[in-house]
């Protein structure tokens, strides 16, 4: 057999396997992640905005498909779960400070969740979008799971609410910590609240690896603003709708 | 460290199952956030295995959301149609949001 042959017969058997989507999502993100420090960890270098473009530029050069993709990415998405429980850790360590201000915290969260989802559909509707998609935009300051359910119970498009969440996120995690200083917040409570709330777990991750406390209160503000925009974005589209 | 691990997929365990039976509108893993956060609460103290288990997850948190996120690529195209009424939204949006809440957290806490 010719060497390309080889290498084709070789491909056609990894191909079939969850190792090569494992090892090119580790990989990709590490590459990321090396940019990132090595450009003085710029917010610009999101690890994860490099690594999906990194992904989506091979996964279109082989001609792959998700789907296979994912066979092997799964063992990394599936961590998703226990991470967001272990996320009570940092939070329990900020339990004295949530008990000192959680007057304070509730109401920054739910000003904050009314603003997202009001906002977006907002600018939407006033620059002509059609109602699916601004039933599509309201949840997508929420993680994606939360807001998928809700854009399917007010009549919008699941998958479409899936990709402004995660465009959301990734926004949120690039462009947080410009808004942040140009407001000239320092508080890292007050920090972590605004990127739990505007961009869920990607904006946690991030606040998580610049600060703990920011990323106590990214995740306990993600967690909430879930569950109010579930409780109350059904009920301002009922009477607004 | 295992039964810790262990114990963070119990809790995320718990929460699925008490999600579904009494239809709450959060995730799983989220209540199950709030179980082990109650749990630490009442046990008063994080234990050294469940600290670890626990960092060595979040530290590379962000790795977690690469395999949607390539996910979305599939799904772009959902958004060349009115791609700028919805990049307007994401934009002005994300901007209003992170200002409101910061601001009204800086004010209001001590």
């Amino acid at each position: 057999m010719s060497p390309a042959a080889d290498l084709q017969a070789i491909w056609v058997y990894l191909a079939t396997t969850p190792l090569v989507g494992l090892t090119v999502t580790l990989v990709a993100y590490q590459v990321g992640d090396w940019i990132y420090v090595r450009g003085g960890r710029n917010p610009l270098l999101n690890p994860v905005l490099l690594a999906v473009l990194v992904l989506v530029g091979l996964l279109t050069a082989t001609g792959t498909d998700y789907a296979t993709y994912f066979e092997g990415a799964q063992f990394v998405h599936f961590l998703l779960g226990p991470a967001t429980v272990a996320l009570a850790v940092p939070l329990y360590r900020q339990l004295h400070a949530l008990r000192k201000s959680l007057l304070a915290i509730v109401t920054a969260i739910l000003c904050g969740s009314v603003t997202a989802a009001a906002s977006a559909v907002a600018i939407g509707w006033a620059l002509g979008a059609s109602r699916q998609t601004l039933l599509s935009l309201a949840p997508k300051s929420v993680t994606t799971p939360i807001a998928m359910g809700i854009s399917e119970e007010l009549g919008g498009l699941p998958s479409l609410t899936a990709v402004l969440v995660i465009l959301t996120g990734i926004l949120g995690a690039v462009g947080g910590a410009f808004v942040l200083n140009w407001i000239g917040v320092r508080d890292w409570r007050a920090r972590g609240l605004a990127i739990g709330v505007a961009a869920h777990g990607i904006g946690t991750a991030r606040a998580l690896q610049v600060n703990e406390v920011a990323g106590a209160f990214a995740g306990l503000a993600m967690g909430l603003n879930g569950l109010a925009t579930a409780v109350l974005l059904p009920v301002l589209v009922e009477l607004f709708g | 460290m295992l039964g810790y691990i262990t114990l963070l997929l119990l809790c995320q365990l718990a929460g699925e199952v008490a999600v579904r039976l009494i239809g709450l509108p959060v995730p799983g893993p989220v209540l199950g956030m709030m179980l082990l956060f109650a749990g630490l609460v009442w046990k008063g103290a994080v234990p050294e295995g469940l600290d670890g288990a626990a960092q060595g997850l979040l530290r590379h948190l962000s790795l977690l959301f690469v395999p949607a996120g390539v996910g979305v690529s599939l799904h772009l195209p959902l958004v060349a149609q009115e791609w700028l009424p919805i990049s307007a939204a994401l934009v002005g949006s994300t901007l209003a949001t992170i200002v409101v809440t910061a601001w009204i957290m800086q004010r209001l806490a001590k």
